[in-house]
């Protein structure tokens, strides 16, 4: 949730003394620039122009994939037109393939609740239910990496904290059958927070006591992590047969439309996750205490905020959030742990905290457009035989483009700030 | 060269940032430029050296229009700027700075540097300004690269030399030489532009003064026609005092008792060296010395920021040995950070929450651990109005704010709290003469209700001003300690430098007029 913003941020003297000195403190926060006192559609031009942008350069990689379209081009002298109208039907076929996998088509699902009858629904709404599973273990890994930015703080633990969040979670789920479905599932997440919240309080107080830096220790209990649930997994409490894959765990989310459709309760939780990190970080005196000590470590303290506390607070939250991920994998989609059950998660992580740019709404977006994105261009593949792998290059274009608001600047001509020229040369100005 | 802004207007939007403004500077004069922060001096010389188009008015180079679309093209006419901030290659030599852009080659593109260092030798020469022609610009004083600056101007034959608050960085010895570069340049017949809010040295070096106040000229004077007040009041649209009235302070209590406090800086070295200091209720003690003597670390030892590595500190009664600088902010302690922008702010964070940085989680401001959005607004709203914080909103970030209205912010928060002894680190570094008398006017108001008052200052303007005892500090050690009716600029001048090191015994708290009674 934006805070309550001026009606203009801008400078009412335009030769202030000193805005341009107001450094981030890290070039991470740089890169996010949530800034306070930004309209939200104001933060929304540069991600919204990064996805088209990467859509389109998708777009041009994929007629280059293609055999057809390529074919075209070598003749693109004597027909050119065809050229073009050859491109533009590979890539238009491919991209409706992937509208079509991640929200269903409109006819069908029109027909279907036209026709009232709930298997075609539910087979209609088939596709975006599934954009909602691949998204929901999204939103909490991508609220972990939020949070930290937020607080100044570069959790790349996130993975680990996945892991470890999954691992106790099964424990409680392997071990605590008896008790009834509601109480474990609960249980389970409870459970899967404190795991994946142990994983991050041991980088913060690590951070906090000895200074070391929380980029090399949550990257090396990344691998410790790992190499945990490998040896855990086949100890006698966790494995299943001889197979590195654990007993199943005696609770699960409950679909929430039946079992037709695999969307469950977790994205209720996710969303109820974002919902409180945005409460927490906009409006307690505990994430106002977070903002602090991550825009200026020196005046929080000055100020009498603790930002050592403050460090293993946001450390442990943050970790907790990814366990969140972790406990969401084992009570969805396989109800087993298995070797990398959760890979490559906490990385998806800081890619959409950087999209959502460090905000709890912008993460549940982003978290949709991923797994819309992953949804669609699997039947992007199957339909058009459009590799899948466009995705991942479309994925990587958007963060890179996030990352470097300059280019998109530049590229659509959108001003920084409507007097940041003149600002940057007032520095110093009497 | 002849230089006359006609009319010039620029508006950005909502303000009127020059409104008509004229402005002649003869060919060999120095003319000055004063105004407070923000009074558009930055806009109208960004309008003339390029860098921005006027929405209305004219340039006239020696009486023929003139139009400039980048500095370039100013450079070309025979204009050269000095910025504040200095525009220099830190790793170059000085003569690959000053031929940077206009590299003088022989065959093949090599470059000439020995033509290039031999000119730059022949102007430093004819002017005065002595620069080291190989040295490396980092390596260099400050006042060393300004010259650099200077004859990389005149390297690039300009006729008209802007200077952008020279003095800001310099000590007084270099504001001395600069001087006499300038006389010189002057009886060249260069024009030069002088920016500045500094009164005296206008007084000094100007041949014409120019004012501006809020967008405006505001008068056109010279030295001899005006003194220190009027330009003051000229500038800041109403009569100002230079010095606040104060009557004698009424000393009580003594609320701060340090003895023998040893405090080691960053790197492990004694900065702070067995001081002993009291400070009294209702009366305002300053310390006075050249920066980087230990006063930064004695405050933050006070502040309970930095551990005392040996020695006690009471204040208000209590040890501070186990204090955090939470308890002592809570106890009562308002603290003016000497950096702003580091410790003073979080200039991202909007006007309101800076307002509230360290009561934020108290009532009324937040219940239980939820903040209370409107009680901070409107709370912040009265202390922007009751302490002149010029702010369009106070939602708009910290950042936004001009210097002076930053100071105000970290000065309204501070004395909007219950405080019983104030603590302050240069409170008007930057300031314009406005925000000055505003600022000292205020921290005159705390002592008179009974507060006690600590400030760090390396003005001695500042220390004669405020203080009703001065403790010069001298490489960690307090040197003397006088009452301010007996103090003497010359006198303080002198232990600043050390010269008093020897006389007073050791540091500690007892000569004239100290022995603050424990």
């Amino acid at each position: 949730m934006p805070e309550p913003t001026s009606p203009d941020p801008r400078s009412p003297d335009p030769s202030a003394n000193d805005p341009t000195s107001s450094e981030p403190t890290s070039a991470v926060a740089a890169a996010l620039g949530p800034r306070e006192g930004q309209r939200w559609y104001q933060a929304l031009v540069v991600p919204a122009l990064a996805v088209v942008t990467a859509l389109v350069i998708g777009a041009i990689i994929i007629v280059f994939s293609n055999e057809q379209a390529l074919e075209a081009w070598s003749r693109f002298l004597r027909h050119p037109a065809t050229a073009l109208s050859v491109s533009w039907q590979v890539v238009s076929e491919a991209y409706q393939a992937l509208l079509t996998g991640a929200f269903g088509s409109p006819a069908e699902i029109w027909r279907a609740v036209s026709s009232g009858e709930l298997d075609a629904i539910r087979s209609a709404l088939y596709p975006i239910s599934e954009t909602v599973v691949t998204a929901t273990p999204l939103i909490f890994v991508g609220l972990s990496v939020a949070l930290g930015f937020r607080a100044g703080l570069f959790n790349i633990g996130a993975e680990g904290q996945v892991n470890i969040g999954g691992l106790v979670a099964g424990a409680a789920g392997i071990g605590l059958t008896f008790l009834p479905d509601p109480i474990l599932l609960v249980t389970m997440i409870v459970a899967g927070f404190l795991g994946g919240a142990l994983w991050g309080f041991i980088p913060g107080v690590l951070k906090a006591k000895t200074g070391a830096h929380e980029v090399i220790t949550t990257i090396m209990l990344n691998f410790v992590a790992v190499s945990l649930v490998l040896y855990f997994l086949s100890t006698d409490f966790y494995k299943q047969q001889a197979e590195p894959v654990s007993k199943p765990a005696g609770a699960a989310y409950p679909h929430l439309f039946g079992s037709g459709v695999r969307v469950h309760l977790g994205i209720i939780v996710a969303l109820a996750a974002a919902f409180g990190v945005a409460w927490l970080l906009n409006r307690t005196t505990i994430g106002f205490r977070f903002r602090a000590v991550g825009a200026n470590p020196d005046a929080a303290r000055a100020a009498g905020i603790n930002p050592h506390r403050t460090t293993i607070v946001v450390m442990s939250l943050s970790g907790g959030l990814s366990g969140l991920a972790g406990a969401n994998q084992l009570a969805s989609i396989t109800p087993s742990l298995f070797p990398g059950f959760a890979s490559g998660l906490g990385f998806d992580g800081i890619a959409i905290a950087l999209l959502g740019r460090g905000n709890p709404a912008g993460v549940v977006a982003a978290s949709f457009l991923f797994g819309a994105l992953r949804t669609g261009g699997r039947s992007m593949q199957v339909v058009t035989q459009t590799p899948i792998d466009i995705i991942v290059v479309i994925q990587a274009l958007v963060i890179v483009f996030v990352a470097a608001p300059a280019l998109v600047r530049a590229l659509y001509r959108i001003k920084a700030r409507r007097v940041g020229l003149g600002e940057t040369f007032a520095k110093g100005w009497g | 060269m002849r230089l006359e802004l006609r009319g010039i207007t620029k508006r950005f939007p909502g303000v009127l940032a020059n409104d008509h403004v004229d402005l002649t500077v003869e060919e060999g004069e120095i003319h000055a430029l004063l105004g407070e922060n923000g009074a558009g001096k930055t806009t109208l010389m960004n309008i003339l050296y390029g860098l921005y188009g006027a929405d209305e008015g004219e340039l006239l180079i020696d009486g023929g229009p003139a139009h400039f679309a980048s500095p370039g093209d100013a450079i070309a006419a025979g204009l050269g700027m000095v910025h504040q901030h200095f525009m220099l290659v830190p790793v170059f030599t000085v003569t690959e700075n000053i031929m940077l852009g206009i590299e003088s080659t022989r065959r093949f593109g090599l470059l000439d540097r020995a033509a290039a260092a031999r000119r730059v030798a022949e102007i430093s020469h004819r002017h005065g300004l002595d620069v080291p022609v190989d040295a490396v610009v980092e390596d260099l004083p400050v006042g060393v690269q300004q010259r650099v600056e200077i004859v990389k101007a005149l390297y690039r034959e300009a006729e008209v030399l802007i200077l952008d608050e020279p003095t800001a960085v310099l000590t007084p010895q270099e504001t001395e030489e600069l001087f006499a570069v300038m006389r010189s340049l002057k009886a060249e017949g260069t024009s030069i532009v002088f920016i500045t809010h500094k009164l005296k040295e206008v007084l000094a070096i100007a041949d014409r003064i120019t004012v501006m106040n809020r967008g405006r000229v505001v008068g056109s004077t010279t030295p001899a026609e005006t003194n220190e007040e009027e330009l003051a009041s000229m500038m800041v649209g109403r009569a100002v005092k230079l010095v606040v009235e104060k009557t004698p302070a009424e000393r009580g209590e003594p609320v701060l008792e340090i003895r023998d406090l040893v405090v080691r800086d960053d790197r492990g070295h004694v900065a702070v060296d067995g001081v002993s200091l009291d400070v009294h209720a209702g009366e305002i003690v300053c310390i006075a010395g050249v920066q980087g003597n230990g006063q930064t670390e004695l405050v933050e030892a006070v502040t309970a920021l930095r551990p005392a590595a040996a020695g006690s500190i009471r204040l208000l009664g209590d040890e501070l040995a186990s204090a955090t600088p939470r308890s002592v902010l809570r106890s009562g302690v308002g603290h003016v950070p000497e950096d702003r922008q580091r410790d003073g702010l979080i200039v991202d964070f909007s006007v309101a929450d800076n307002l509230v940085l360290n009561t934020f989680d108290q009532p009324p401001f937040a219940r239980g651990v939820v903040r209370d959005a409107k009680e901070v607004r409107e709370a912040a709203e009265e202390r922007a109005e009751a302490f002149d914080v010029r702010t369009w909103t106070v939602e708009q970030p910290a950042s936004t704010l001009s210097g002076g209205n930053q100071q105000k912010v970290i000065v309204a928060r501070e004395f909007s709290r219950p405080i019983r002894f104030l603590i302050a680190s240069q409170p008007t570094r930057g300031l314009d003469v406005g925000s000055i008398e505003y600022i000292h006017r205020r921290i005159i108001e705390q002592r008179d209700e009974g507060t006690a008052v600590l400030i760090v200052s390396v003005e001695l303007d500042e220390v004669m001003a405020l203080a009703d005892r001065i403790a010069v500090m001298y490489r960690g050690r307090i040197v003397d300690i006088l009452p301010a009716a007996s103090a003497v600029r010359e006198r303080l001048g002198l232990l600043m430098a050390g010269a008093g090191t020897t006389a007073a015994s050791g540091g500690s708290e007892g000569s004239v007029g100290g022995a603050a009674g424990a």
